[in-house]
């Protein structure tokens, strides 16, 4: 740690008015810990759901398996940022390695690392959720308090300043070619917009969970315990007493032998959609339709990189700043549809991402500062050929997220390549490289379509990405199909409660985290009138 | 490489039965033969086994041609690949590096070494050509576990490179703007 550089370093004053922190790296003996509710995870879900409770007055502790890591700590650098705040260094994966997916793992969750990108659940979604799920009181006039709500609690506003470069071909391109593009809206206040949201926010501009509704929870006397990984939960008949966790290593990789049990009237489970999943099947609770990490879905992601003539500097500036939604248009249940998006190019994720090695890889590194990238999310789940994936534990206990690629969704890839290259033409590309193994690159757009209407795709040829997970414990109202009823109550215990994207029965169609805030906001002031009643 | 065509994808169904069934009997084989990695005692113990680091050692100047500086500089770049390499891999979770534990045995056993990789002589002997033509073999292999194989590489090596500083100056990134002054 190095000299606060940051006067607001909320945790830095927080700690010094005595603040309930406790790093479960450095304990000495095993502890126990007790409180009206347990919160496992502290992101999106866990830390909205943290404030609610809290400010109505309940005792909460919050468990979280990554570090406390504040602005103080973030130094902008990959090297730095990847091992210390994201799920498995920034480099976890699915079962057969074919997706790489990145996930928060720190104070805050992804929110911590996000792109701050904060859209509304669309209202085809809502609708589908209505109509295929049955859920009432989930559509959009019922949530747009909510969503109003963590909008003003989070800064969400419209973003004034011009987008970079990268967002601009987008812009450019897909005006050229009457594609509908969008300004993107962000949670931040005071944004410096220097680029490095990704690494965490060095001046609090953003406004994730970690400077917002933690500090808020803590100051109303709640705990947070850091470096600790929820092992399993203790139940008896129809109650969970007791949340078992073991502390990790001061590197974070590695469990140590120190434990931490903490008791609780209350349970709720907001690790994630992967996290939380695992947590229950750890538990061994009640599921007697198998529903517990099933259909968890994650947008998956290809990626489109092209050389411009002029400089991009795609590592600096707000990341992600334009969106278009064109290619969502069509019906959700017909061919898959996808959101376009850019994201930031810096040194690291850029070598990991462009394909190939030795001459060919460096030429295109030398060119990093001309080097734009857009990205396509496939929005899965609401097909029958899209059943999304699922989660199991390995045999020690980690979770691991088998998802296979099929062909319904490896023609939506081929679709949105063919649609990123067009886009990249338009706005002036010289030369626009598919990231495939192959390392194929076209100079022109005939030569793309050309192209890309017969290069073989397939898991680990054409590599995708994921910074969305979504599902496996799904909302409902028919106990056949749903693992928690409509309040968020997981369906076999009275006091355990699901609180995160893990909700989700399909994906969302857009960057999750404002869809968390507003669902967990409904469900978090649900409870906590439940349990002061 | 941007010349090759898509072909390379779709070798024939008898070299992806011979290879399917060759690479599954090694890695069942190497399992058996790799002793358990003894645990770190601390965090900061965290050190590849030499035979990692000596294939590590042969590969990093074939992935980073091209990246790598010449010259005088170049000794004491392959070293700090080599220190980036080991740090990033000293940062993941147990499960991914008991993966790549596995990866490596079956690249070090020579018998597996020869049959899967191709790589005929040992890792430090082995010419840049024969290094090349085993990337690539994976790259393009039918079979999804050779080619997660050649991704890991892929990954570590080129994200260890270009996570430190001294790769920057190169790639026209001038690296996080100072706050200072804030």
């Amino acid at each position: 740690m190095t000299e606060g550089r940051s006067p607001s370093d909320v945790f830095r004053a927080g700690a010094q008015r005595g603040w309930n922190v406790i790093d479960a790296s450095a304990l000495a003996e095993d502890r126990t810990l007790e409180a009206d509710v347990a919160i496992v995870g502290t992101g999106a879900g866990g830390g909205t759901a943290a404030e609610i409770l809290a400010r109505a007055g309940l005792s909460v502790v919050m468990i979280e398996e990554g570090p406390l890591a504040t602005s103080s700590d973030f130094h902008m650098r990959e090297s730095e940022a990847y091992p210390q705040l994201y799920q498995e260094s920034a480099a976890r994966k699915t079962k057969d390695r074919a997706i790489n997916i990145l996930q928060g793992r720190c104070v805050g969750g992804s929110t911590t690392v996000n792109w701050t990108s904060s859209f509304r659940t669309p209202p085809a979604t809502l609708a589908h959720w209505a109509g295929e799920y049955g859920l009432a009181g989930f559509g959009e006039s019922d949530l747009a308090p909510w969503f109003e709500r963590m909008e003003r609690r989070l800064s969400i506003a419209p973003w004034p300043v011009a987008p970079n470069e990268n967002n601009d071909v987008l812009r450019r391109g897909g005006e050229a070619l009457g594609i509908k593009v969008e300004s993107i809206r962000r949670n931040v206040r005071d944004c410096w917009n220097i680029g490095y949201c990704g690494m965490g926010c060095p001046t609090n501009a953003k406004q994730s969970m970690l400077v917002t509704t933690i500090p808020a929870a803590l100051e109303r006397g709640a705990t947070l315990l850091t470096r600790a990984r929820a092992l399993a939960l203790r139940w008896s008949g129809t109650r969970a007493i007791a949340l078992e966790c073991a502390g990790l290593d001061a590197r974070g990789t590695d469990p140590t032998a120190r434990r931490v049990r903490v008791r609780a009237k209350t349970f709720v489970a907001a690790g994630g959609a992967i996290g939380t999943p695992a947590l229950l099947l750890r538990s061994e609770l009640p599921d007697p339709d198998r529903l517990v990490g099933k259909r968890t879905f994650l947008h998956p992601t290809v990626v489109s990189a092209a050389l411009m003539p002029e400089r991009v500097d795609g590592f600096s500036g707000a990341p992600q700043a334009i969106y278009s939604d064109q290619f969502l248009a069509s019906a959700v249940s017909g061919p898959i549809g996808y959101k376009l998006e850019v994201p930031p190019i810096h040194p690291v994720l850029a070598a990991i991402t462009l394909p190939g090695y030795g001459a060919p890889h460096a030429d295109w590194m030398h060119q990093l500062a001309h080097v734009q990238v857009i990205i396509a999310l496939l929005r899965d789940g609401f097909h029958p050929e899209s059943a999304g994936g699922t989660v199991a534990l390995r045999a020690d206990g980690t979770p691991v997220l088998d998802y296979p690629l099929n062909d319904y969704l490896w023609e939506g890839a081929r679709r949105a390549l063919l649609t990123m290259a067009e886009i990249q033409f338009a706005a002036g590309a010289k030369t626009v490289m598919p990231v495939h193994a192959s390392g194929v690159r076209y100079r022109t757009w005939d030569e793309a379509r050309r192209g890309l209407a017969t290069l073989p795709l397939a898991p680990l040829v054409a590599p995708v990405f994921s910074a969305h997970v979504m599902g496996g414990c799904p909302i409902g109202v028919d106990p056949k199909r749903s693992a928690v009823d409509a309040a968020g109550r997981y369906r076999h215990l009275d006091n355990l409660y699901v609180f995160d994207g893990s909700l989700f029965p399909t994906s969302i169609g857009a960057n999750p985290q404002l869809s968390i805030y507003g669902i967990v906001a409904k469900l978090a002031t649900g409870l906590a009138q439940a349990l002061r009643a | 490489m941007a010349n090759q065509t898509s072909a390379a994808f779709r070798p024939g169904r008898r070299t992806f039965l011979k290879v399917g069934v060759a690479a599954g009997a090694a890695l069942l084989l190497v399992r058996c033969l790799r002793a358990p990695a003894p645990s770190p005692a601390t965090p900061a113990a965290f050190a590849l086994p030499a035979a990692t680091r000596a294939i590590f050692a042969a590969i990093v100047p074939v992935m980073l041609d091209g990246a790598l500086p010449e010259g005088a500089e170049a000794a004491s770049a392959r070293r700090d690949a080599l220190q980036s390499i080991e740090a990033t891999i000293g940062g993941l979770p147990p499960a991914a590096r008991d993966e790549l534990a596995d990866l490596f045995s079956l690249l070090d056993f020579a018998p597996t070494r020869c049959l899967v990789a191709g790589v005929w002589s040992s890792w430090t002997e082995a010419s840049t050509e024969a290094i090349a033509a085993f990337l690539d073999r994976w790259r393009t292999s039918r079979l999804a576990l050779l080619r997660s194989g050649y991704a890991a590489l892929h990954q570590i090596v080129l994200g260890a490179w270009y996570a430190q500083p001294r790769a920057w100056p190169a790639i026209g990134y001038a690296g996080p703007p100072s706050l200072e002054g804030a």
